[in-house]
Order: C-alpha cells, then sequence, then structure tokens
C-alpha cells in the first residue's frame, strides 16, 4: 500500500466529500486552476467544475460571509484561508457573525475554514503563525489541529459532515513530512476526541499538531533513560476532550502541556486550569509547560529555531518535572 | 421598464408603511415606560425603503434586514408580536430572548437572514446566498440594505466586489439617511452620490428619490427582475433621511433643524396618503378601515408580548452549539447530475480574452524602461 502525506490525505477528504455529497463547494484563493498555494486541491477544479471549486477575490471577508449565507440555503461550503493567517482579515466575519448565528438565531452554519498553519519553514510572522486560540475563545465555533494523516483525513470529513463551523487548522511542517498507509475502507475521525499516541506511566504530555511529533521523539529519547512519558494528541481543541486528559494524568500524577503556539493565552493555561480544578490532589508537581516564545514568529532561521519548541527543550522539562 | 401597483398592491403597501410607522411610534412609548432593555433604532422617515423594496421580492427571494428595517419583516410575514417580544426579551420572540432589536430571521419559510451589529457583514453573505440559489437552481435574488455609514466598512466593498465578479443576482440597497450617528454623509464619503460606487465594481448604480414608496418599489422591482435574469448585482442608493437619533438616547442635536424640516415636508407616509387621495385609489372610509385594522393588531400584539414571560434564566446555557438540529435541506431545482462528474468536468485554464485591453506588443511598449532625461 502506498504511503500517504497529510497534505494527500486532505485532498482525499475534500474529493471523497464532494463525489458523496453535491451540496459541498469549496471558495478560497487560487484554489481552482491553480490547486491552491500548497496543491491541496490540485485537481478538484478538473473534476468538479468552476460551480463547486471557486476562484475568489483576494477578500477573506467575502470568503467566509458567502460561505455562511451558502450554508443557509443547504450548501456545505469548505473555504481556504491560503495561510490561516489570513483569517485575521475576517476575523469579525467569523466571530460575530458565523460563530454566534446558532445561539443567537438558531441558525447553524454548517461549514468548514481551512488552511495551512503553524512555523517552521521559515514562512516569517504573517505565513507562520498558531492563532487557533483566538478561536478557542470564541463559543460556536469548533477547532480542529490534526498530526497525522490519518486523522487530517478522518477529522476533515468529520468537520465538512458537521452541523457547525469548524476551523480545521493543517500544519503546513506536516503536510509533506508525515506519511501512513490509509485504510482502502472509508472511515471517520470524531470532532472532540484526544487520542493517546504514546502510553506511559511516569509522566502525561498533554499536546497537539507539530509537538506531537517532538514530543514523541523526546518521549522515546527519555524511554532511553527509565522515563515511560504519555503522549496525549489533542487533536481536537474546542470542544476539549476533558476525559482523556484527566485520565491520563490521574494515572501518571505529572502533566506538561507543549504547544506551538505563544505562550500567554496559550491551550496550556485552559488544561493547567482544568487539571487543577479537577484533578489536584492527583498532582505530584507543578503543571509545566513548553511553548514559543512569547513573540511574533521570526522569520530568519536560527531566530525561528529559538522561537519554536523542539524535542530538546521537551526532553529537558520532563527531567525537571520527573525530579518531583 | 417602471411598474406600477395594482389598487390590492397600493392599499397593500401603505398598510405596511402605516404599520411600521405605528409600530415604531408604539416602540418608542414602550421604551420610555422603560419596558425596552438596549437600544431602540428607529426608521422614521425611512420606511418607505425598508416596504417598497421588500415588497419587490417573490415568495422564494431571500432578504436580509438591517436593524432599521422593520418594515421590511413586516412585509416579509413577520408579525408586531414579533419585532416587541423581541424588544422585550420574552421567551416568545423570535430568538427566545437570545437577541434583542430587529436581530432575528426565518431561514425556513420567510426566507430571511438575520443581521448583526457589525455593519456590511450581510453583504457578503447576502453574495453567498445568492450564489448558492444560482447554483441550486432556484432562480432567486438576495436583497440586503446598508446605511450610508456602513457603506464605508470593508465588507461593504468585499462583499460587492465577490458579487459583481460572480454576476450573483444581488441587490443592495443603500439606504442614505444622511447621518451614521453622528456623522454627516459628507465625512463618510467624499463622493456625493454613494451609488456611484457601483462603476468601479463594474456594475449598475442608481439613485432614487427613498421617501417616494412608488419609487423605491418600482426601482426595487427592476432590479429584483434584471438580478433574477442573470444580468448580476444592482446597487440602489435611496436618499432620505432618518428623522430621529441614532437611537431613542440620542436627541441629534448635531442636525440643523432645518434639515428636519426639509425632510419632514417629505415625508414618505404624508406623501404617499396624497397620492392615494389624489389618484382616487381610497376613500376616508378606506382608509379609517386601514388605520382600524392597524389599531387593532398593535393592540393584540402588545397585550401578548406583556403577556409573555421571560425566558428561563437556564437558557443562556443553551444552543451554542448545533446538535442533531440541522433542519436545512438543500433545495435542488436542477438535476445533480450537473455538478457530479463526469458532467461538472472542466479544463483547469482561464480563457484570457483581451489580453487585459492591450496587444502583447503594447504591453511590452508600456513596461520596457522610458528614456530618461537628464
Amino acid at each position: 500500500m502506498p504511503l500517504v502525506t497529510y497534505l494527500e490525505a486532505i485532498r482525499q477528504a475534500l474529493l471523497e466529500e464532494m463525489n458523496r455529497d453535491p451540496s459541498v463547494v469549496l471558495l478560497g484563493e487560487d484554489i481552482g486552476v491553480y490547486g491552491g498555494a500548497f496543491k491541496v486541491t490540485a485537481g478538484l477544479l478538473e473534476r468538479f467544475g468552476w460551480e463547486r471549486v471557486i476562484d475568489t477575490p483576494i477578500s477573506e471577508t467575502a470568503i467566509i460571509g458567502a460561505a455562511a449565507g451558502m450554508s443557509y440555503l443547504g450548501l456545505r461550503p469548505v473555504a481556504e484561508m491560503q495561510f490561516i493567517d489570513f483569517i485575521a482579515c475576517a476575523f469579525n466575519q467569523v466571530t460575530n457573525y458565523v460563530a454566534k448565528s446558532h445561539y443567537l438565531r438558531g441558525a447553524p452554519i454548517p461549514m468548514v475554514i481551512r488552511g495551512p498553519a503553524g512555523g517552521g519553514v521559515h514562512g516569517g510572522a504573517f505565513h507562520s503563525a498558531n492563532p487557533e486560540m483566538y478561536f478557542v475563545h470564541t463559543p460556536g465555533l469548533k477547532v480542529v489541529y490534526p498530526s497525522t494523516a490519518y486523522d487530517a483525513k478522518g477529522l476533515l470529513k468529520s468537520a465538512i459532515r458537521d452541523n457547525n463551523p469548524v476551523l480545521f487548522f493543517e500544519h503546513k511542517l506536516l503536510y509533506r513530512r508525515v506519511k501512513e498507509e490509509l485504510p482502502e475502507e472509508e472511515y471517520l475521525v470524531p470532532l472532540g476526541k484526544a487520542v493517546i499516541r504514546r502510553p506511559g506511566r511516569d509522566l502525561t504530555i498533554v499536546t497537539y499538531a507539530a509537538m506531537v511529533h517532538a514530543s514523541l521523539e523526546a518521549a522515546a529519547q527519555l524511554a532511553g533513560e527509565g522515563l515511560e512519558v504519555e503522549v496525549v494528541d489533542l487533536r481536537t481543541l474546542l470542544p476539549l476532550d476533558r476525559e482523556t486528559v484527566l485520565e491520563s494524568v490521574r494515572r501518571t500524577s505529572k502533566l506538561l502541556v507543549v504547544h506551538e503556539d505563544t505562550r500567554t493565552g496559550g491551550i496550556a493555561g485552559e488544561i493547567a486550569a482544568l487539571v487543577s480544578e479537577a484533578a489536584f490532589d492527583d498532582l505530584d508537581g507543578p503543571i509545566r509547560r513548553v511553548t514559543s516564545l512569547d513573540t511574533p514568529v521570526p522569520f530568519s532561521p536560527p531566530l525561528e529555531a529559538h522561537f519554536l519548541p523542539n524535542a530538546a527543550r521537551i526532553a529537558a522539562a520532563v527531567r525537571d518535572l520527573a525530579k518531583y | 421598464m417602471s411598474a406600477s401597483p395594482t389598487r390590492e398592491q397600493a392599499l397593500d403597501l401603505y398598510y405596511y408603511l402605516r404599520l411600521n410607522r405605528s409600530l415604531e411610534e408604539l416602540l418608542a412609548r414602550l421604551f420610555k415606560q422603560d419596558k425596552i432593555g438596549g437600544g431602540l433604532y428607529g426608521s422614521r422617515g425611512q420606511e418607505a425603503i425598508s416596504v417598497g423594496a421588500a415588497y419587490a421580492l417573490g415568495p422564494d427571494d431571500w432578504m436580509a434586514p438591517m436593524v432599521r428595517n422593520i418594515g421590511a419583516l413586516l412585509v416579509r410575514g413577520f408579525r408586531p408580536r414579533d419585532v416587541l417580544t423581541q424588544h422585550m426579551g420574552r421567551i416568545t420572540s423570535p430568538t427566545q430572548g437570545k437577541d434583542g432589536t430587529s436581530h432575528f430571521g426565518d431561514l425556513a419559510v420567510r426566507h430571511v437572514i438575520a443581521p448583526i451589529s457589525m455593519l456590511g457583514d450581510l453583504i457578503p453573505v447576502m453574495t453567498g446566498a445568492a450564489m448558492a440559489g444560482r447554483y441550486l437552481g432556484q432562480k432567486i435574488v438576495a436583497m440586503t440594505w446598508i446605511g450610508d455609514g456602513g457603506s464605508s466598512t470593508g465588507a461593504f466593498h468585499e462583499g460587492l466586489n465577490f458579487a459583481a465578479v460572480q454576476k450573483a443576482p444581488l441587490v443592495l440597497v443603500i439606504e442614505n439617511n444622511q447621518w451614521a450617528y453622528s456623522t454627516p454623509v459628507s465625512r463618510q464619503a467624499a463622493i456625493r452620490d454613494l451609488a456611484g460606487r457601483a462603476r468601479a465594481y463594474g456594475i449598475e448604480g442608481q439613485v432614487i428619490d427613498g421617501n417616494d414608496i412608488l419609487e423605491v418599489w418600482s426601482a426595487a422591482h427592476a432590479a429584483v427582475e434584471q438580478a433574477r435574469e442573470g444580468g448580476g448585482p444592482v446597487l440602489i442608493e435611496a436618499k432620505t433621511m432618518r428623522m430621529t437619533g441614532h437611537a431613542q438616547h440620542d436627541a441629534a442635536e448635531y442636525v440643523p433643524r432645518e434639515m428636519f424640516e426639509y425632510w419632514k415636508a417629505r415625508d414618505p407616509l404624508e406623501r404617499y396618503e396624497k397620492h392615494l387621495t389624489e389618484n382616487r385609489l381610497w376613500d376616508e372610509k378606506t382608509k379609517a378601515e386601514v388605520d382600524a385594522r392597524v389599531e387593532r393588531e398593535l393592540a393584540e400584539d402588545l397585550a401578548f408580548a406583556e403577556n409573555s414571560p421571560f425566558p428561563p434564566a437556564e437558557l443562556a446555557e443553551q444552543g451554542v452549539y448545533c446538535e442533531g438540529c440541522h433542519t436545512i435541506e438543500a433545495n435542488w431545482r436542477r438535476p445533480k447530475e450537473e455538478v457530479m462528474p463526469p458532467k461538472s468536468s472542466v479544463t483547469a485554464a482561464w480563457t484570457v480574452t483581451d489580453f487585459g485591453n492591450v496587444t502583447p506588443r503594447d504591453q511590452a511598449q508600456d513596461q520596457a524602461p522610458k528614456k530618461v532625461r537628464r
């Protein structure tokens, strides 16, 4: 069986859902003729035509707004942000129009907003950000951020079928770097469910997206030192799978949260609060976090490498926590 | 081609104008009695634009009002009780008290998409509705309104441009009431006619007298049919005047008194009454009957609203997500096969017919470095 990349898995999800349901349409900048800046939508225009693969002006507000209007007539639009950083241009449309529609007016908006996020590719401050927490702080949205090809495909298919607006973050570093065999038959991965990527008894790392891979690398290294680290991949940030996090921490008694997002206001704070509230008695040490710096993403390679978390930093934090 | 209403339609327009005006007068009284929380945004002087434009839509068309377009909601089949309970925060309101003002809609029956406070947002949304209708083969038109102030937003320009590029069946009515809160339109835009912006998007734009309901209806009717037939979006600027403050709390002392007097003499309701009388479309008795009907309906609906309970506090926790509640089915009016392979397939290439209006040779010359005179 051929190995399928994270990027190709996303394309497969779009293709399968468009084959299955004519109400699924795509819109975004350069997604049609060009196939998308990263070629995620390559070949879809040829297959589904101009009405279902819509090249738009550079107008993120128009893209998100139009997708909302389409959803009210029964379509299931998938809007691409060429880079997820550009969702800032449509912040109002996402947080005020789309997110509040069901709560206020009982008008569901089944739509997906997807796009490449994350650093490590020297994209600079406007092509590398992790803006997920703006949206995790917005009731009414769902926020998904997969780490594997299998999950990317299964979660995107679930997101398209979900009746709520789903923000689907794709880590661009993983696009062509992670690959695996995927099942021949159709499958879905449910939203809102975390997964234990590596079991361990000594300490829990809660993480997501590209940092899952850095955490697994650290865990493999630490196993050689006699430390058995459990790695929990959140997969969905909103709604958060509290049970899986709490269950793991209750077994290991120690928690490290790792994310590529910047430190202040990152999801580590929310998870630390959750664990303090619900599992304080089970903790044998402080809750620690390894995150990016509280700065914009810098451009030059040594600066960006210093900005981002990595396996060595994660391993150092684990060793430190293990002393308690 | 300007259409004119039948006698029945002409009286219908009066009923909605009268109902709109009287309902807002009732709302203002309730506000002063402290029975309405939050803001109360009125449309006194602008009712002809709400009523006349909405009246031009067909039953399957889609509409999204702005906060002041109470008349459009009434034309679309909402009742005064919906507006009253909504402003009073009662459980019986269209949003069950979750939101106030005119922030409500009805996707299933009336095809009304709700507004939010951020102006301009509806223009891309209605562009999407128009595109979806066309995609489904429905031949519908989407209509929305924006103020002179709201036409300064990015969403206005992004939405209208996208609609134009897509040739979406969208009718956008700029309700130029001269004031954006306290800021006059001359401080919003450096052009006299906001409809002039249509040219920048390659679509049709026109200026009309927003205080003449027949002119509004006729222009909207023509625009709706043009958009429906595939002519692309139409921008209508209806000139009018906000005869109150921005909302009930605002005494509008910044508005020159003479300006109020000028526009008071052009009141849309009085003008239309005069038209009906002069053209013998009604008599005293007919007018009295319609007015009595309006009063009776308002009294009934006020009693309904005042007797409606507030929502239970726990309702605040419910409905953030749609779980098993999604009932919107796409209404396909064309064969789905047309949008599925192999019928849907195309050659993925742009057709560039005129090379941007210059020949490749001209372009090369344009871009050649110019001689620099020393």
